[in-house]
């Protein structure tokens, strides 16, 4: 499938844009590309969501392989993430989620000794091509941590922190602040202690000011790495509630431990398994299979998959 | 069937027999641990109060001859002339002067390698060169003395950079103190910078940040209060440094009005004077007790100060 090359601008070199690139819903379904599986029934996974197979990939994974050091943590994975979805990362504990997470926006370079093979395409440009800025990747794809990281510094800094540091232009700092917290549906339980600081609020309420911060800089993506992992099952419906309200404006890839989580949110569902390399010993992840959360759930093509769905293993 | 199997097996698990929640032991290991502990910080606090105890009463004996108004207003410190003069302030110039000068080096330098350690270099690198900066800290300060008096002065100061300087001066101290010192503030500020939890610099680098924002804006901010503890210590030790303000500043007690004059610090005066034979409880000893209490005095006031500034600007995580 041809993957459309839009004009994006991670050299280093290039001057900062202060939109992202456009995020155009893609073609009716009544066109399919030509290659694109036939129309799939999605049952009650998902919303019933009609899906749109034609729609754009952000992000294409080819062949990729990440190592740490001469130790391969994940072995060639190749998948797409499509527009203004929700793709899922799932599997058993170590098998590299969020490695590959963690791939997909550059985070992995603040890892000694860690290494990425194959290409990893965002708009059609290679992330770890030479000339490309992971500042600027960054900034495109941006991400949501396991653990709740809200800044030392008041709810307000905490969002404002992004533009500011990334030189974003914007007419009125308080504006942009709202209009996050709203996006992340936090505003009305903090407009009124916005110098407070962001440590002391609820750990949902940490977690939302973190995807609050994430969106305040307008990325394309939205990396989350098990963000209701750390949360009570209230605090977690909330953020699952706001992941499906995001995904109008964004794209989100997040890995979850959680299959219910998976179920209920993604569009798209990745499964990952470690399985121990001859020789070595070394347990290696990799990807058993990529399709529509429907599919993954109900009818998955892979034994693994099945077995791992139905709670045999991991 | 289940429910009588259940029911049996109710009857057959047996009772606890001991039900009290009383201590099983009378935890004597854990009740000497503690107090040992006790009497451990007991004794920090017993010298801190007997050095303010040994230090008043003689002090207490100089101000009963001379009038405090005199000593903290007079410019001049005389005290071995026919007609003595016992106003500090000469000294407390030295102090202030030399101590300035060696946070002018220590602090940039200082600060300037524990970022470099903390945030940019390699493990490798950083434990090659952590060492290498603490040795720094091991050397003897009469040896820095010398340093500031044989090679700073002459060949740095006079030759290298045509400062006009003498063989003594606050200058060529201050600068030595600064070096001297550098180790404590990088040491212990690269410390307070690695225990920044890396998960504030990952939500940085996460929302395209640069490494220098990063930096300056959430790792600084979030280590303040353990930098501000380490230039404290540092201060503290410029303050109460002896032998190269000794060796090098000079021995005349004069206001200082330049870096490159000469001039005595309290702790020079001390050293100078203790060295000297002074009869105990005659006015020349009693002096030293009095400029002692005014360097603690001194001291004190400045740790008050920078934990007010450090309990204003921190950002604890
Ligand atoms: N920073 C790192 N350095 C070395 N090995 C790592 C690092 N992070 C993860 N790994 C290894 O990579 C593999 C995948 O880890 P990870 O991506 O965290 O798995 P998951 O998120 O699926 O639990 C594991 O074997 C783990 O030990
Ligand atoms: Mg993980």
């Amino acid at each position: 499938m041809a993957t459309p090359v839009t004009e994006s601008t991670l050299q280093a070199d290039a001057p900062a844009v202060d939109e992202a690139p456009p995020q155009q819903r893609a073609v009716p379904a009544s066109e399919p590309e030509a290659d694109s599986p036939p129309n799939v029934s999605i049952g009650s996974v998902a919303e019933g969501r009609e899906l749109d197979e034609s729609s754009r990939a952000v992000l294409t994974c080819h062949d990729v392989s990440i190592y740490y050091g001469a130790f391969r943590a994940v072995n060639q994975v190749t998948m797409d993430v499509r527009t203004h979805e929700i793709t899922a990362l799932i599997g058993p504990s170590g098998c590299g989620k969020s490695t590959v997470l963690r791939s997909l926006n550059r985070m992995n370079d603040l890892i000694v000794g860690s290494r990425v093979t194959g290409t990893i395409a965002y708009h059609g440009t290679d992330i770890y091509s030479r000339g490309v800025d992971p500042i600027e990747v960054r900034r495109r794809i941006g991400m949501v941590f396991q653990k709740p990281n809200p800044f030392p510094k008041s709810i307000y800094d905490n969002v404002a922190y992004g533009p500011r540091v990334t030189g974003m232009k914007v007419d009125s700092m308080d504006d942009a602040v709202e209009q996050a917290l709203r996006s992340a549906a936090l505003w009305d339980e903090v407009k009124d202690k916005l110098k407070q600081s962001g440590m002391g609020l609820s750990g949902g309420q940490q977690q939302r000011l973190c995807i609050a911060r994430t969106i305040a800089v307008k990325p394309e993506v939205i990396l989350m790495d098990e963000p209701c992992s750390a949360l009570d099952p209230i605090a977690t419906a909330r953020i699952e509630d706001l992941m499906i309200e995001l995904r109008a404006d964004y794209t989100i890839v997040i890995v979850t431990h959680n299959m219910q989580q998976a179920a209920r949110v993604a569009d798209r569902t990745a499964f990952f398994t470690a399985e121990a390399a001859e020789g070595t010993g070394d347990r290696t992840g990799h990807l058993v299979e990529f399709d529509l959360t429907s599919k993954i759930f109900s009818n998955p093509s892979d034994k693994r998959t099945e077995d791992y769905i139905s709670g045999r293993f991991g | 069937m289940s429910t009588v199997a259940g029911v049996d097996a109710v009857e057959r698990r047996p009772q606890p027999t001991d039900v009290s929640l009383r201590p099983s032991s009378a935890r004597v290991g854990e009740r000497i641990v503690k107090a040992s502990m006790i009497a451990c910080a007991a004794v920090s606090i017993a010298t801190t109060i007997g050095i303010v105890v040994a230090l008043l009463g003689p002090a207490l004996q100089f101000f009963r001859e001379v009038s405090v108004v005199r000593f903290l207003t007079e410019t001049e410190w005389t005290p071995r002339f026919e007609n003595p003069h016992y106003g500090i302030w000469p000294l407390v110039s030295g102090t202030l002067w030399t101590t300035a000068i060696a946070l002018l080096v220590a602090v940039p330098l200082g600060l300037g390698s524990a970022v470099f350690l903390a945030e940019y270099a390699s493990p490798r690198v950083r434990s090659t060169i952590k060492p290498v900066i603490e040795l720094l800290a091991g050397i003897p300060s009469v040896v820095y003395g010398y340093f500031a008096l044989t090679f700073v002065a002459p060949t740095v100061l006079q030759g290298l950079f045509n400062v006009e300087v003498g063989t003594f001066s606050v200058l060529s101290a201050g600068l030595v103190l600064g070096v001297m010192i550098i180790p404590t503030v990088a040491s212990l500020s690269e410390d307070a910078l690695s225990a920044v939890p890396s998960s504030l610099r990952e939500a940085s680098y996460g929302l395209g940040a640069n490494r220098m924002r990063t930096v300056t804006r959430v790792v600084f901010p979030a280590a303040i209060s353990g930098i501000a503890a380490a230039l404290v210590l540092a201060l503290s030790r410029a303050v109460g440094e002896t032998m190269i303000v000794a060796l090098a500043a000079g021995s005349q007690a004069r206001m200082v009005g330049s870096a490159t004059q000469e001039g005595q610090t309290m702790t020079g005066f001390i050293a100078q004077a203790a060295s000297g034979e002074s009869v105990v409880g005659s006015l020349q000893y009693n002096t030293l007790f009095a400029v002692g209490l005014t360097l603690f005095v001194v001291t004190l006031i400045i740790n008050i100060i920078s934990i007010r500034l450090v309990q204003r600007f921190r950002e604890a995580y």
